[in-house]
């Protein structure tokens, strides 16, 4: 899995990290019912990072990237973005997501608007944008993810790499200072991971401050700047990419890099 | 690298009652409640108000008058000196006999005509579609309207049976009498009877009948246990034991040396001057209303069956063969469980139906609860409130026990899934 | 495939084999009939015996259908046609419905009057066509959409024209309110607002407004009352409003009964659960006698907008529960991407949720458009004259005494158009949103 991305060589040169803090997460915790899911994280992301966060399936990785837009409530500790403060402030939560964009595993694209509706209609009803505006955006970013032809048709006349980028389009159509992605090529066919990885490493290029929870190592190892290892709920282990796969300090994260590398 | 100071803890504001999202479910709900509390006390002092005016309070007092007035279709004893609680339970029985003869009728025609449309015969599923749209696309007031003017103006009337040469004959060997005053049918009578018991005051349940049942019920559970060791047998060997006849005979042999014990014959009806006697008389409106709501409810339950049996995809019945099962294994240990899941809930909610559309039987002047409760009895007293409040608490709570067993069912088999 | 294992395991094609033709009783009528028809003794059998069933019917019907009494005025008149004609199974008494068919259709409205519900029905196609030919119908014609309901109900009742206007007043209060006070307040607030100052309007104002405006300008057409409205147009007044009442109602109850607060769910669940347990009957009983007891002293409303206001709640029920089945439906993801992309709830309500979810409870929101049509027939029991209450009455008119298979066949039929080409609309509804997506 890891050629896949591997092709293209990388100009990381232009990825630069800031001091500004995007992102600062404090002493979170949060339960379903009993089941303490997230404990005790402490992440502070700065501008312009990419950060790739990893993890065996229900270690809660999906989880905390869902709170960073209130798509899950957290319990305890502090979540705080673009210096505002997640709270149970409904114009603060409306605040927040309409600057962070999000990706899902299955896309959640919008079945009955067409792939232009689907770009406009946030940057409509939430920015309050102009139609016209609004359609001239969602083009532009239609025509970066290569998609610019397929504008009039619905979502379910397209390709499950196409979807994806779709909604990353509609994504960067609300100008997202912070991108999410939760597992964005899980649910895709191998031949079609690579079209949306390309697009991911085209956003990192352009200086995107990214959060990606994902299994692909060669998109981490290439684009990434930081590694995050999530077992249990919390975070084991981070480091920089080429640490963190030639030099894991964990027991957990060794075990889980030779299951996810061995083949 | 961080200069993050810590966010000012909040004071409470008055707009966090909307934008605050723990507050703010709160003040929904509580305007929500004052919104209805306040409905509510408007309702119920304009109630008063006009209950002032007219001079009446509410008082349930008037259920214990004399009804003076007489019921035909009955199943209890009843006469127009009794008082208007025992009409009103009169007519619910009236509703539950012809909700049940509805339902168990319904059931059968709409299994059948739900497998017939699925028939690969062209011309049999084109007429149970015919069938199927004729019934769902006509209003059922007129199938009752329709049925109840077919008894009365085509069927003989009773004095047609008279003479040596009569217009009209008895059906069936002479023991059925079709005439445009009802159906009189043969009835049970025992020589040997055990009598009655009473129940309260109310009504009495006659011996006999519980006797049967208790005969037929301890029937059925041999039959399930030989079943069940039936199972065991071939569990343990491999091999099903030959039981059906075993099964059958502990039913009907101990049933039919009970009835021989009772004495059980049939009393058949007569005519006698201008009219028949003797016999069960079935009235037309109970017929017409029986077989409308029928006819009207198996065209949906067919329809609920046709789309059950489509549901379970055609893979499963591919995965049976390809296991080499054999159609009529396939067909009840694979399709038949799934379609049922599919298609009992809505049957459930067709028997629903079939009992509220039941309260139409006012318009063919069946007695049902309808009829007496809110018909004659409001009309006798005026009193309309209570009345009708009476009888919607009554299919309400035939409508809650109806949805309590559809539940139970639904919980029971419920898939196990992730 | 032996011949190529005949000499050796390799083979290699050397000619293509062309397409051949099917063998001849597979295809045709005959291969139709013999597939469709008679495969297996017992299809065969079932074939005959529907065919011979068929046969007998249309033996036994036709000759009764064409029965020369259309101009007969009574039943005994019938009879003697008939008799005439020497028939071994009798003929059908078509009189009655050329007689009574106007009736049947107006009840006693009065005939001079005729063309006002027919224009009405007319115009309510005209103002159905942008809901349910979108593709078809220039969009500029849902303002006449929104002005129907008050063109309608003054046709049908008419009076001064002066009511229908002051009533759409109030509805542009709410308009303006909204359009100036948002820039200031709350959207919620203002809506609010709007509707305050719109009641008052009409329950304080409005009345004393068209009594004086029709005194100084007394245009209008003759007042109908409710107890002259009958037959099908009768239904059709009563079914078209409580169904275009009920949607909405029941989209907002569906909402409720999804919602969080518990509060709201358990009033929206009672009142969901308490219709669908009661038979429309007893809600028609509340109409007809009750609801005045429930209302301020003094209050005596029409009886048919009696009727329309509980059969439309008794449809808002069961609609509540056809849209939750649709919301029941929708993937989770649906909601989150709305949320993440920071639409608020109605937002997220208005343009993501609800099309789809309505989209899925077509089917189940049709027939219950035609259960509430159907439905409209119970009103014969309260002593309105809807086509059944005017048959019993006709049948209980000394001229026609006895007649019913003609009347009711002739009903039948009307209800069957209405019903049938419903739910094929619906089918086709169905399939042009489908094919929209694929």
């Amino acid at each position: 899995m890891s050629e896949l991305a591997m092709d293209t060589p990388i100009d990381r040169s232009a990825m630069k990290v800031s001091d500004e803090v995007a992102i600062e997460i404090r002493n979170m915790n949060k339960w379903y019912g009993q089941f303490h899911v997230l404990r005790d994280i402490n992440l502070t992301v700065n501008r312009g990072e990419r950060i790739v966060i990893a993890g065996p399936s229900g270690s809660g990785k999906s989880t905390l990237i869902r709170c960073i837009n209130r798509l899950e409530e957290h319990q305890a500790g502090q979540i705080i973005v673009d210096g505002t403060e997640l709270t149970s402030d409904l114009k603060n939560i409306d605040k927040i997501r309409s600057e962070v964009g999000m990706c899902f595993q299955h896309f959640n694209l919008f079945p009955h608007l067409t792939i232009l509706e689907n770009c406009t209609l946030a940057p409509i009803w939430v920015r309050k944008v102009p139609r016209k505006e609004a359609e001239e955006t969602a083009m532009h970013f239609l025509e970066k993810v290569k998609i610019p032809d397929q504008a009039l048709k619905y979502p379910g006349q397209l390709s499950g790499g196409q979807q994806q980028r779709v909604a990353i389009a509609r994504s960067l159509c609300m100008k997202p200072r912070i991108m999410l992605f939760d597992e964005p090529t899980s649910a895709l066919d191998p031949e079609m991971i690579k079209e949306v990885l390309d697009t991911m490493i085209e956003l990192a290029q352009e200086g995107m401050t990214m959060l990606c929870v994902t299994h692909e190592m060669g998109f981490a190892r290439q684009v990434a700047n930081r590694v995050i290892f999530m077992d249990q709920g919390q975070i084991v282990e981070q480091n920089e990419p080429e640490e963190f796969f030639n030099n894991p300090r964990s027991e957990r994260t060794k075990l889980f890099l030779s299951q996810i590398l061995g083949h | 690298m961080t200069t993050l100071t810590d966010p000012p803890s909040e004071s409470f504001r008055l707009s966090m009652l909307i934008y605050d999202t723990r507050y703010r479910a709160i003040t929904f709900q509580i305007i929500a409640l004052i919104c209805f509390l306040l409905f509510f006390g408007w309702l119920i002092s304009n109630t008063a108000q006009n209950l002032a005016d007219l001079g009446k309070e509410p008082s349930f007092g008037f259920l214990m008058e004399p009804a003076g007035y007489d019921i035909n279709q009955r199943l209890i004893d009843y006469n127009n000196q009794d008082s208007h609680l025992r009409a009103a339970f009169v007519g619910l029985l009236n509703t539950l006999l012809v909700a049940f003869l509805g339902c168990v009728t319904a059931t059968v025609v709409g299994v059948i005509v739900g497998v017939l449309r699925l028939s690969n015969n062209w011309l049999i599923s084109r007429l149970m579609a015919v069938y199927v749209e004729m019934f769902r696309n006509v209003p059922v007031l007129m199938w009752i309207v329709l049925c109840m003017a077919i008894l009365i103006e085509s069927l003989p009337a009773p004095r047609a049976f008279r003479g040596d040469d009569a217009e009209a004959s008895m059906k069936l060997f002479d023991t059925v009498a079709i005439t445009n005053r009802g159906v009189y049918i043969p009835e049970p009578l025992f020589s040997r009877s055990l009598g009655d018991i009473p129940v309260g005051n109310l009504f009495n349940i006659s011996i006999d009948l519980i006797a049967i049942l208790i005969v037929l019920a301890i029937g059925f559970y041999v039959s399930h246990r030989i079943k069940l060791k039936a199972d065991a047998t071939q569990e343990a060997t491999g091999v099903r034991p030959r039981t059906w006849y075993m099964r059958l005979g502990v039913i009907f042999v101990p049933l039919a040396a009970l009835l021989v014990i009772l004495g059980f014959h049939l009393g058949y009806p007569e005519l006698s001057g201008f009219n028949f006697s003797g016999g069960t008389h079935l009235r037309n409106s109970l017929i017409a209303l029986w077989l409308a709501l029928s006819l009207y409810t198996a065209a949906f339950i067919a329809e609920n069956v046709r789309a059950g049996i489509l549901a379970i995809s055609k893979g499963q019945t591919e995965a049976a063969s390809a296991l080499g099962l054999r159609p009529s294994i396939t067909m009840r240990l694979v399709i038949l469980p799934q379609a049922l899941r599919v298609i009992i809930p809505p049957l459930i909610s067709q028997y629903l139906n079939l009992t509220k559309n039941s309260s139409l039987a006012i318009a063919v002047g069946y007695m049902d609860i309808t009829g007496t409760l809110m018909g004659i009895t409001l009309n006798q007293t005026g009193r309309e409130l209570e009345t009708v409040l009476l009888g919607m608490l009554i299919y309400l709570a035939i409508s809650l026990a109806i949805s309590a067993v559809m539940n139970f069912y639904n919980s029971r088999v419920k898939l196990v899934e992730r | 495939m032996s011949d190529t294992h005949a000499e050796t395991v390799s083979y290699v094609r050397e000619t293509m084999l062309p397409q051949q033709e099917p063998p001849a009783s597979t295809v045709g009528p005959l291969g139709w009939a013999k597939t469709n028809l008679f495969s297996g003794w017992f299809n065969t059998v079932l074939s005959v015996l529907s065919g011979l069933f068929i046969l007998w019917l249309a033996y036994r019907l036709l000759p009764w259908i064409i029965s020369p009494t259309w101009q007969a005025t009574s039943l005994n008149e019938c009879r003697e046609i008939i008799g005439a004609l020497n028939k071994p199974h009798g003929g059908a008494c078509w009189g009655v419905i050329s007689e009574r068919w106007k009736q049947l259709m107006f009840g006693f409205y009065p005939p001079e009057h005729y063309w006002r519900p027919v224009l009405s029905l007319i115009l309510l196609l005209v103002a159905l066509g942008p809901l349910l030919f979108r593709h078809l119908v220039p969009a500029k014609v849902i303002y006449f959409s929104m002005l129907y309901p008050f063109i309608a109900a003054w046709l049908l009742w008419g009076g001064t024209i002066w009511n229908p206007i002051v009533a759409i007043l109030g509805f542009v209060i709410i308009g303006l309110s909204l359009k100036f006070l948002t820039s200031v307040l709350n959207p919620a607030l203002a809506l609010i607002i709007g509707v305050v100052l719109a009641v008052i309007w009409w329950v304080a104002l409005a009345g004393t407004v068209a009594g004086g405006l029709s005194a100084v300008l007394p245009i209008g057409i003759e007042a109908i009352a409710s107890r002259q409205f009958g037959g099908f147009m009768l239904s059709i007044t009563i079914g078209v409003t409580a169904i275009l009442c009920s949607l909405p109602i029941g989209i907002l109850l569906a909402l409720g009964r999804q919602s969080d607060l518990l509060l709201v769910k358990a009033m929206c669940v009672g009142f969901i659960e308490f219709i669908r347990g009661v038979p429309l009957i007893t809600l028609l009983f509340v109409a007809s006698v009750l609801l005045n007891i429930f209302l301020p002293p003094g209050t005596n409303f029409d009886i048919i907008l009696r009727v329309i206001i509980m059969v439309t709640l008794f449809a808002s029920a069961y609609m509540a529960e056809v849209v939750r089945g649709g919301l029941a439906a929708l993937p989770k993801g649906q909601y989150e991407g709305a949320d993440s992309l920071g639409l608020d709830y109605w937002q997220s309500q208005r343009l993501i949720i609800m099309p789809q979810a309505l989209k899925i409870s077509i089917p189940g929101i049709v027939s219950t458009f035609i259960g509430v049509f159907k439905d409209t027939t119970l009103v014969s029991i309260i002593s309105m004259f809807d086509p059944i209450g005017l048959s019993n009455a006709i049948r209980a008119d000394t001229a026609w005494n006895g007649v019913y298979w003609e009347l009711f066949i002739f009903i039948g039929l009307v209800f069957f158009i209405f019903c049938f080409s419903m739910s094929r609309y619906s089918m086709y509804l169905e399939r042009r949103l489908q094919t929209g997506h694929r």
